[in-house]
């Protein structure tokens, strides 16, 4: 009974000697479709670039472990190595030209084509298409989905559905396809769509296809799944069949770490001053939206926003900082802020630590210097001296120990504040873009994302920086994470966001488990 | 039904302004219709061939192609060796078309390669290069033709001993294809052959398009990361659809010439890029989006505008220069109205889709 | 010891090498082929004096990103108008050059304005645009020139008595003001003093207006607009600004190059002032997003270097006038260059 079409054995696999993968194994026997879920940062998209050969794969030194597919080894070293040996994959973002019918995007870079004499000569390139076989493949493979779309119709002018279900098809009409995953089909796709892709992913099942299924939303991985296999920290944690597992137990297992019950805060923040009032808050950023969520902050305190990617969390400080387009009411020490611009709330002292580092947040090409007092000098006339009345330079002794100052207390490592920050590591980076919000003395900080892609020791750094930062300066935290472990290590209160509204807030010393419940409650 | 007329209207905008702008300055003019047909049937004649050459690049997603003038120098340095053989007619047609390929591959190879290397600027980087191959044009024609490319003719030489005169000479060769077989249909002229062979290319573009090379342009001109990931080599492809443009410039040019009678050996090619891209744009074309249509309503409708312009100019203003400056103006100007409306188009979507970064992380 | 050597030939660039060695190599040469090195030196200044400022209109639009202002055109008709308006009202001596100054700065300031408004419509792609806005702003001109009503006998063309003519002397305007402001005379060595000073007093200003707060956020916005923005400025109009400066450098650019040239030159002329100026700025050592005030002193000085002793060195070695091709090689060349230079890609401009 042991014949599994893919299995794979211990893989492990490191970047930069960060360790994603510590050990995972997983098979597939033909025709079963297995749910593989895990938070963000679990390593699920490391484990597909692994088996879908994906570049940075190969470019980061490949992966350890074994791969078999139908007994045999593999070596998978580029996506078309994974393609002969009868892997698909759908990702995420649409691979699919836009100008080009269903048809052609089924067949894209495979089409069946006719010598001519010309090819003869100079290479098959020159092969004209046979479009009646193109036809006839589209139309077979469209058929096989299950789904009715129109095979001429251009991907620029379909629903999101179908683009969706394109790319299925496309998998499908591969003759050797055998393992086929789906990264997060149902995402973008609209209840009555999801349903139908449900239904078409089972009978692809049924036609002796493996599925490797990946989705936050859990109920329709207990809904179609043959087992579940959960991800967290690199390891499989769990690999059991769909119905000896619940839910509960699911979300458990994802986020679970049981580092013990955090101790009770030793401040008291029932104080209960409400610093910002935001009302009816609609932000508009593709893939983190916000819609109609109203918060309210409290002097003093460190909130912490939670909840699952492409659920709005991100959204929430982008809007307020004027980044994105948002709407709404945004009240802070009782006077409304003007959200148009970004200056209207910095003006406020409230200021914003991005969780695009390197897009947002830095002067890659400048040094150390400029990023630190950039912010404060345009906001606040800082680090300038006035040489006549109205002319007035940035005043480099200023800069430079202001920095010095942030160097020292942050622990940055540099060779000099001249340094540009490029060349600065990830976590060195972080706490430069802490340190340019710190330089502008802020009463309110917005921190996203703080300890994406930054190793253990800088991420307890930035912690702690922020913690301290908070209790000295009494300034107002709300900090934004995917990981509910660091929410809870730091924050008095955690608010959960689900489909761009807050879910429920909760004090940090909750239980894992009410927080899990939270993120996927709004859905199921 | 308004909708689609409102539609219809800002879709073809720029060829409505044209045939405006002609239907004013034709009376004014004061040129008889045959007259005009005669000169619109000789210019498309001229020019077709190598506004054609501009389509492929657009395809394959590279813009407007302002390095076209890369073949239009090969195919003058082509005609210069085979006037300077003695070969004339339509051998001398042939022979040049046939030595100008290896020149363009070169030409092409090299601008392909650089617009592959300034990926996002294409367009500014193709510009320069044909200002860069000019010079080198200069170095080899006016230098190097005589003392170390063997030159035999002393006619086509300049006094000094080397490097070629400002006009070439091509009366021997002038109109030998538009003659070969020619009807005249009430009082015009209509060079069958030339007409043949402007549309065995428009046969060919077609016929390219349904290829696999043709398909896989079309796919890296829409979206270079779905191409790679498909497999498809993007920087070849590019690469090649910059050697076939550069081609099929060089017969147009070798054609244009035939028509024209004479090379400016330092000036004819300069100025064709400009007015071969204004043409297509006047034909209702766009930076990303060009047909054979557009070619011919381009063709039409922009050379119209060229000769009737400085006489209708001179009526209403009394001025002669006033209507050779407005036509150049015009030129100028719907190249900037295309590239600016393509600019902001493209701006608008990078924005968007700035929010789309978002969702893969 | 080699590494470093590299790293420093690839961080000044092979081309700019290149060139800065065979400007060396024809200096050395100059005195062997006869060349008298004093009226060399005389034509390099004055060369300098002339175009400097065209080369220093690049900086503000290259620090806040908008990349090489290949619309220059558009700020020398801004100039262009300045002078002719200024000679039209009767002003003269140097009176006519202040007086077109203060005529080319409005026409400058809403020219500017309105090309920077463009720009920020189609950020990513200001390079081909500004080019060819430049071109159509050129020919429109080329009808306004003939149809604006001018009279003053010395500019209109004599027998129909009006339209301008191509070309209009200085003399007895503002022809070689600054230069001949405390000249310098050593021999056949003449400095034009008052030109270059008053190229360094402009450049003085640029790099005080770089060090103010303004001038900080400008080369944020070059360096990393959404940074810019979160940081709380409003970068459309600090790129508004930049267009403004550089289109009012140019404007200004253009009347020092006629005070020293004796002549303004109209019509098709601005057409092709936009290369030679962007091509000495990226030989000085600017990048398409990178340029200070040292890369227009070295950059002007060397391409000029190699404008006026190719004709000189090259006519008497081998009895060929190269100057023009190696000119035209050179400076696109360098453009070239530029723009395909891998590590400038992350601004894709």
């Amino acid at each position: 009974m042991d014949n599994y079409v893919i299995e794979m054995k211990n893989i492990k696999k490191s970047y930069y000697g960060t360790t994603v993968l510590h050990d995972i194994s997983l098979k597939l026997k033909s025709g079963e479709i297995v749910g593989l879920v895990g938070e963000n940062g679990a390593g699920k998209s490391t484990l597909m670039n692994i088996l879908f050969g994906d570049e940075v794969i190969s470019s980061t030194g490949g992966y350890e472990g074994e791969i078999l597919i139908d007994g045999k080894l593999a070596t998978i070293k580029s996506s078309f190595d994974a393609l002969n040996l009868g892997i698909g994959m759908v990702h995420q973002e649409f691979s699919l030209i836009p100008g080009f019918t269903t048809t052609e995007n089924i067949l894209f870079n495979r089409e069946p084509t006719r010598g001519s004499l010309v090819s003869n000569v100079f290479g098959e390139r020159l092969n004209t298409l046979d479009r009646k076989r193109m036809n006839d493949i589209a139309t077979e493979a469209i058929d096989k989905v299950g789904v009715k779309i129109d095979k001429d119709m251009l991907v620029s002018s379909m629903p999101v559905g179908h683009k969706q279900f394109t790319e299925i098809a496309r998998e499908i009409s591969k003759d050797n396809l055998k393992v086929l995953i789906l990264d997060e089909p149902t995402a973008v796709l609209t209840e009555k769509e999801a349903t139908t892709m449900l239904s078409s992913i089972k009978s692809l099942a049924s036609r002796g296809i493996a599925i490797i299924f990946i989705s936050h939303r859990l109920n329709e991985i207990l809904d179609i799944c043959n087992r579940v296999v959960v991800i967290r920290d690199g390891f499989v944690v769990k690999d059991s069949d769909i119905k000896e597992i619940t839910v509960e137990e699911i979300t458990k297992q994802m986020i679970g770490r049981e580092v013990g019950d955090r101790k009770k805060s030793s401040r008291n923040v029932s104080n209960k001053n409400v610093i910002m009032s935001i009302k009816n808050l609609y932000v508009d950023m593709a893939g983190e939206n916000v819609k109609n969520l109203s918060l309210d902050i409290y002097d003093g305190e460190i909130l912490g926003i939670g909840g699952l990617a492409g659920q709005g969390k991100l959204g929430i400080p982008n809007g307020i900082m004027g980044l994105y387009d948002a709407e709404g009411e945004v009240i802070y020490k009782n006077e409304k802020i003007d959200i148009t611009s970004p200056m209207n709330t910095l003006s406020k002292d409230i200021a914003f630590v991005s969780e695009d580092r390197r897009g947002v947040g830095l002067l890659l090409d400048e040094s150390l210097e400029w990023n630190i007092s950039f912010l404060t000098m345009q906001v606040k006339n800082k680090f300038l001296k006035k040489l006549l009345k109205f002319i007035s330079f940035r005043n480099k002794d200023e800069i430079k120990s202001v920095t010095d100052h942030y160097i020292d207390a942050l622990n940055i490592k540099c060779t000099s504040s001249k340094q540009k920050a490029r060349e600065l590591s990830g976590g060195n980076q972080q706490k430069v873009c802490l340190a340019k919000a710190f330089a502008m003395q802020p009463k309110f900080l917005f921190v996203s994302e703080p300890t994406r892609g930054i190793d253990v020791g800088a991420k307890a750094l930035v912690l702690d920086a922020l913690k301290v930062y908070n209790e000295q300066h009494n300034t107002t935290i709300v900090m934004i994470s995917s990981e509910i472990e660091e929410l809870r290590q730091i924050c008095d209160r955690i608010a959960i966001v689900s489909d761009g509204k807050i879910a429920g807030i909760c004090d940090a010393t909750e239980s894992v488990e009410k927080f899990g419940a939270l993120m996927i409650g709004a859905k199921v | 039904m308004k909708f689609n007329l409102k539609k219809f209207l800002a879709d073809n905008s720029v060829p409505i302004m044209f045939i405006i702008i002609c239907i004013i300055c034709i009376p004014l003019s004061g040129f008889s219709t045959s007259y005009l047909l005669n000169e619109i049937v000789t210019r498309i004649v001229r020019n077709a061939f190598l506004i054609l050459s501009l389509l492929i690049p657009i395809m394959a997603g590279m813009g407007l192609n302002f390095g076209m003038t890369l073949g239009a120098m090969a195919g003058e340095i082509a005609l210069i060796f085979t006037s300077d053989w003695q070969i004339w007619g339509i051998p001398g047609v042939v022979l040049a078309m046939i030595l100008s390929i290896p020149i363009s591959i070169l030409l092409g190879t090299l601008c392909g390669n650089l617009l592959n290397k300034s990926r996002g600027r294409e367009m500014i980087t193709s510009y320069i290069i044909s200002f860069f191959i000019n010079g080198i044009y200069q170095l080899v024609v006016l230098y190097m033709m005589g003392p170390i490319i063997p030159i035999i003719h002393q006619s086509i030489k300049l006094p000094r001993g080397y490097g070629i005169r400002n006009t070439v000479s091509l009366l021997n060769l002038r109109q030998s294809i538009d003659n070969l077989i020619s009807i005249n249909i009430l009082g015009v002229k209509v060079p069958v052959v030339s007409f043949l062979i402007i549309i065995a290319l428009c046969l060919f573009i077609v016929w390219f398009t349904k290829t696999k090379l043709g398909q896989d342009m079309r796919a890296v001109g829409q979206n270079m990361e779905v191409a790679r990931a498909a497999g498809i080599n993007v920087e070849r492809t590019r690469v090649l659809s910059i050697i076939m443009s550069t081609v099929l410039a060089g017969f147009g040019m070798i054609l244009y010439l035939q028509n024209m009678g004479n090379i400016a050996t330092y000036s004819s090619h300069s100025q064709i890029g400009m007015f071969c891209i204004a043409a297509l744009l006047v034909g209702g074309a766009t930076v990303d989006k060009a047909s054979i249509g557009n070619v011919f309503l381009g063709v039409i409708l922009f050379h119209l505008m060229f000769i009737v312009a400085p006489k209708a100019g001179t009526v209403i203003t009394g001025d002669s220069m006033i209507g050779e400056y407005f036509r150049v103006f015009i030129s100028y100007g719907v190249i900037t109205l295309a590239l600016v409306m393509y600019e902001a188009k493209k701006h608008k979507k990078k924005k968007m889709a700035e929010g789309d970064d978002n969702e893969k992380q | 010891m080699q590494d470093r050597l590299k790293n420093i030939i690839r961080d000044f660039g092979v081309p700019r090498l290149i060139i800065l060695c065979f400007l060396l190599l024809l200096f050395i040469l100059a005195p062997f082929v006869g060349a008298d090195l004093p009226t060399q030196f005389t034509n390099l200044f004055n060369r300098f004096s002339w175009n400097a400022v065209l080369v220093l209109a690049m900086v503000p639009m290259i620090h806040s990103g908008c990349g090489l202002n290949f619309g220059l055109p558009f700020g020398i008709i801004a100039g262009l108008l300045g002078g002719t308006i200024s000679i039209e009202l009767g002003f003269t001596g140097a009176m006519s050059f202040v007086m077109a100054i203060a005529f080319a700065t409005p026409f400058a300031i809403i020219f500017g304005f309105l090309y920077g408004v463009l720009l920020n419509h189609i950020k990513g792609g200001e390079m081909m645009v500004a080019t060819y806005v430049g071109f159509s702003a050129v020919s429109f001109m080329c009808m306004m020139w003939l149809l604006l009503p001018y009279h003053s006998p010395t500019m209109v063309w004599g027998y129909e008595g009006k339209g301008l003519r191509t070309t209009i002397s200085l003399e007895g305007f503002y022809d070689k003001v600054l230069s001949r402001f405390l000249e310098i005379r050593i021999g056949n060595l003449v400095f034009p003093t008052g030109a270059i000073l008053f190229f360094v007093l402009l450049s003085f200003l640029m790099w005080c207006f770089l060090k103010t707060k303004t001038g900080t956020a400008m080369t944020a916005v070059g360096s990393n607009p959404i940074f810019a923005k979160a940081s709380g400025v409003n970068v459309d109009k600090i790129r508004t600004l930049s267009v403004i400066m550089s289109t009012w450098l140019a404007a200004i650019g253009i009347l020092i190059y006629e005070q020293g040239f004796g002549f303004i030159q109209l019509y098709m002329a601005p057409f092709n002032m936009a290369l030679p100026a962007v091509s000495a700025i990226l030989i000085g050592g600017a990048t398409v997003n990178k340029a200070s005030i040292a890369n227009v002193v070295i950059g002007t000085l060397l391409f000029q270097g190699i404008v006026t002793m190719t004709p000189t060195v090259m006519n008497s070695m081998i009895h060929m006038d190269m100057s023009e091709v190696i000119r035209i090689i050179v400076s696109n060349g360098m453009i070239l260059y530029a723009l395909t230079r891998k590590n400038d890609d992350r601004r894709g401009a």
